[in-house]
């Protein structure tokens, strides 16, 4: 069979004097075949498929060696080497590319109509009735319920995962020979990943196209893969059939990859968190030992925390957002309680309203028996020793213009615990504490990567010495190996230290591995809470259900299929100002798990 | 630091410090009569060897007129601009930091302002106050002060909902520390940028309310007043318009390089 893609000898330079951001890449992609490229950020599978497009050279890159030969009708080309009038003809049109971000890849002055047909005028010179008649077409293909409505709507009237399901049809509507997908999943909810995942694997199957995915997740790749490349600084270091590559790693990069990824299930029957494996590590990774007679440090009661929403010419209060819906939940000492939930559930400004960044409507908060939403301004600085935070976005949660030590010793500054030498000392010995040399100490965020900023984040965390860490979505921008670091180094200060963790995620593999008690959070509400064990191993409530079934597995044995999956959007937490919401009634299942009552009867998620 | 002295910032910083000698030095060196002097048998004559730059309608010498013209130039300028940032940081951090009610009141205020054109204000301030140096530079800081208090406040609000801003608030730094630490250092590349290219508007400024009686008063020089009585002879003798239009590029390309490194050297992430 002759490939539809060849890719030989690619190498991708970003200015004079700079490593090649590709090296010496070489694979092929057959016809109704899905490729998989891996690899962690600054692998080069991003800049292979923007060279692919030859839309690598937009962003001061240049092809300086290789050949890249795409099968046409009238026989092969050197993509390496086409003009860019061959090249516009081909994009859209041969390659169909679909991006990470689908709130910004749509344009949002004009119809989806419009935008759907933009490809089948240039390509196909469709107008009209015709062009119309194949938009709804493609709308169908993807599953988008009242096609006829949303040809007229325009991308913000539209959820994050139609607007997706947008994105594909548009690469779809010249039916390419090639669709190329770079993290299209990643900046989706797990629900609606496990949709556009079954829905690529079925446009796949029905068309004959050839499929090339980027993603830095072995679960997803475990979903949707038929062959998988795996990419390692520019080069290609392992190549093979997604199952080989699951079973039997041959590459140390492969398997330090795949023993990183905590898997869904992993856990079962396990009475304490463990750390997470490392790579390189092959000793079985020793638990945390569970402790007797656990103390409530935190105890949150009925929080409810309402944005207000502003309308009409004098922007008068129109409406309210229910972000926290009648929360309660205790969180022990030394233990970590995860909130999950998808995006707009609440869990975020769950725990910004606990450290009052927020100011939550009602309810109580008591840290350690001071209640904090009683406290005035002054107190409540002082209460904040006591809890603190590490923000998802590690390089937006540090300041640019200040030095590491600076910001390591603000908080010790703030509170005059320490000065001259001994805060020198103090910052130094933080910086131990969180696996940083010292001389970093001089440096500044931009120095840094990922996962060493974020050490930096728990290391200005911990300078007050504070119970309770708010961590939220504090690990998913990271790479999984440093993920697994990071998350061990929070397990190991909670050993040390007797830390509080209220862990805020969306990864379930991950909050099975590391938690003592789970709280699944939908629409504002807290659904589902229990141990660890009882959450994951016997989930009462239907979202919790549907939730878990959403997670990607890494194992290409367990691929989800399109009928399997139907998710109910999540309603608008949204209600006017008159509305009054029913109070959270729990049953209890067995001894701390406890499951959401009524709601089940009207916003089921998966009937 | 060797980023600075290689390349634009060597350029610019030359630039502005030599504009700065002669504003400075220039009046202690050369009596102000050789910019007042009238040669009547050379009006309006091209470059010489008498008079390099050549002369204006009244045969004064356009060599000196320029160079003594600086100080009046670039120190209204500098100090306009100067009082601007000093009324305008403060209105434009409490503004956007604190938002709410204060920012409502203090951006009514400043939009008021800006609703004038800021020639016409100063205009208006400098006939109150009458015609001096001093007023003349009350008149245009004032009326550049909304400009800079605006931009202030957008990027106060933007860093104020930067997540290290609230990671600070976590960490019980208060609402004086947090300015200081965190909201100035990140607005500084804005202030450094709307600063240079206002003083080129303040020179400019400075020249309209001279032409209108209310700036420097003839027989004095300055630049702006130069450009401005050079009007009616652009079609015999360009070079009345040429030499101090010149003075003034200069100075503005030579402060826009220096603000631009200026901005580049205060930023860690372009440090190598």
């Amino acid at each position: 069979m002759t490939p539809i893609v060849n890719i030989e000898k690619l190498r991708v330079t970003f200015g004079k004097g700079t490593d090649a951001a590709v090296k010496d890449v070489s694979f092929a992609i057959n016809p109704g075949e899905t490729v998989c490229v891996v690899g962690e950020s600054g692998s080069g599978k991003s800049v292979t498929s923007l060279s692919l497009m030859r839309l690598v050279e937009f962003g001061g890159g240049t092809i300086v060696d290789g050949r890249m030969t795409l099968q046409r009708d009238d026989g092969p080309i050197d993509l390496a080497q086409a003009d860019g009038d061959t090249m516009r003809d081909i994009r859209g049109d041969e390659i169909g590319m679909i991006f990470q971000e689908p709130m910004t890849s749509l344009n949002p002055v004009f119809t989806i109509e419009r935008q759907l047909t933009d490809g089948l005028r240039v390509h196909r010179g469709m107008t009209g009735q015709a062009a119309r008649e194949r938009a709804l077409e493609l709308l169908r293909d993807v599953r988008i319920p009242e096609p006829e409505r949303r040809l007229k709507q325009y991308p913000h009237e539209l959820s994050g995962g139609m607007r997706q399901r947008v994105v594909i049809a548009i690469a779809m509507a010249c039916e390419p020979r090639l669709l190329i997908a770079d993290e299209p999943t990643t900046a989706l909810d797990v629900t609606i990943q496990a949709e556009i995942l079954a829905l690529i694997n079925r446009l796949k199957r029905e068309t004959g196209m050839a499929v090339m995915f980027i993603t830095h997740d072995m679960a997803v790749v475990a979903q949707i893969a038929d062959r998988v490349v795996v990419m390692y600084r520019g080069d290609v270091v392992e190549e093979g059939p997604v199952a080989d590559i699951f079973a039997n790693p041959k590459a140390d990069y492969t398997k330090a990859l795949l023993a990183a990824v905590p898997r869904l299930g992993e856990m079962r029957g396990k009475a304490a968190p463990e750390p997470m494996r490392l790579v390189g590590d092959t000793s079985a990774p020793k638990p945390l030992t569970p402790q007797d007679h656990p103390e409530p440090l935190l105890e949150v009661k009925n929080l409810t925390t309402y944005f207000p929403v502003k309308g009409g010419p004098l922007r008068r209060h129109v409406a309210n957002v229910h972000a926290v819906e009648d929360v309660t939940f205790t969180l022990n000492k030394g233990e970590t309680l995860s909130l999950v939930g998808e995006s707009g559930c609440g869990k975020s400004s769950c725990g910004r309203s606990i450290l009052r960044l927020v100011e939550p409507t009602s309810g109580s908060v008591i840290v350690d028996r001071k209640d904090i939403l009683a406290a005035n301004h002054r107190d409540l600085r002082l209460l904040r020793r006591q809890m603190q935070m590490i923000f998802q976005d590690p390089f937006a949660s540090l300041n640019p213009y200040m030095r590491l030590s600076a910001q390591v010793a603000e908080p010790l500054r703030n509170f005059g615990l320490a000065s001259g030498s001994a805060l020198q000392d103090r910052v130094a010995g933080l910086f131990d504490r969180v696996e940083l040399p010292r001389d970093y100490m001089r440096r500044f965020p931009h120095e840094l990567s990922g996962g060493q900023r974020q050490r930096i984040a728990i290391a200005r965390a911990l300078a007050v010495s504070p119970k309770l860490i708010i961590a939220d979505e504090a690990v998913s921008a990271l790479d999984v190996s440093v993920q697994a670091q990071v998350l061990n180094l929070m397990m190991e200060l909670q050993a040390d230290l007797g830390l509080s963790f209220l862990f805020i995620s969306h990864d379930m593999a991950v909050v099975e591995r590391i938690s003592h008690h789970v709280a699944v959070m939908y629409l504002g509400r807290i659904v589902e809470i229990g141990p660890r064990a009882a959450i994951f191993e016997n989930p009462q409530h239907s979202y919790t259900k549907s939730l878990m079934q959403a997670v990607p597995i890494a194992d290409p044995a367990k691929r989800k299929l399109e009928g399997d999956l139907n998710f109910r959007p999540i309603p608008s937490p949204m209600h006017p100002l008159s509305y009054a919401p029913a109070q959270s009634l729990y049953d209890t299942v067995a001894a701390g798990h406890l499951v959401l009552r009524d709601i089940e009867r009207t916003t089921d998620a998966n009937p | 630091m060797r980023r600075f002295l290689s390349g634009k910032g060597l350029v610019g910083a030359a630039i502005v410090l030599i504009m700065l000698l002669i504003a400075l030095l220039a009046p202690l060196f050369i009596p102000d009569t050789f910019a007042t002097q009238m040669d009547m048998r050379a009006r309006l004559s091209g470059p010489t060897l008498n008079h390099i730059f050549g002369t204006d309608q009244l045969g004064r010498d356009l060599f000196y007129r320029v160079v003594l013209g600086a100080q009046t130039s670039v120190m209204i300028a500098g100090a306009a601009v100067l009082m601007s940032i000093v009324i305008g940081l403060p209105l434009g951090i409490i503004s956007g930091y604190f938002g709410g009610v204060i920012d409502n009141v203090l951006m009514r205020l400043v939009d008021t302002l800006l609703s004038f054109p800021a020639l016409l204000l100063a205009l208006t301030i400098s006939a109150v106050l009458g015609p001096n140096l001093t007023n003349t530079i009350i008149a245009i800081g004032i009326a550049f002060t909304p400009f800079l208090a605006r931009i202030i406040r957008g990027e106060a609000l933007r860093v104020a909902q930067m997540p290290y801003v609230e990671a600070a608030r976590a960490a019980g730094t208060t609402d004086l520390q947090m300015i200081i630490r965190h909201i100035l250092p990140n607005i500084m590349p804005a202030i450094i940028v709307q600063g240079t290219i206002s003083l080129a508007f303040a020179i400019l400024a400075e020249a309209g309310l001279s032409f209108l009686g209310l700036g420097t008063q003839p027989p004095d020089a300055s630049w702006g007043l130069m450009i401005q009585a050079s009007r009616d002879y652009l079609d015999i003798a360009p070079w009345t318009a040429l030499v101090p239009g010149a003075a003034v590029a200069i100075t503005v390309l030579g402060l826009n390089m220096f603000g631009d490194v200026l901005r580049d050297v205060l930023d860690p992430r372009t440090d190598p």
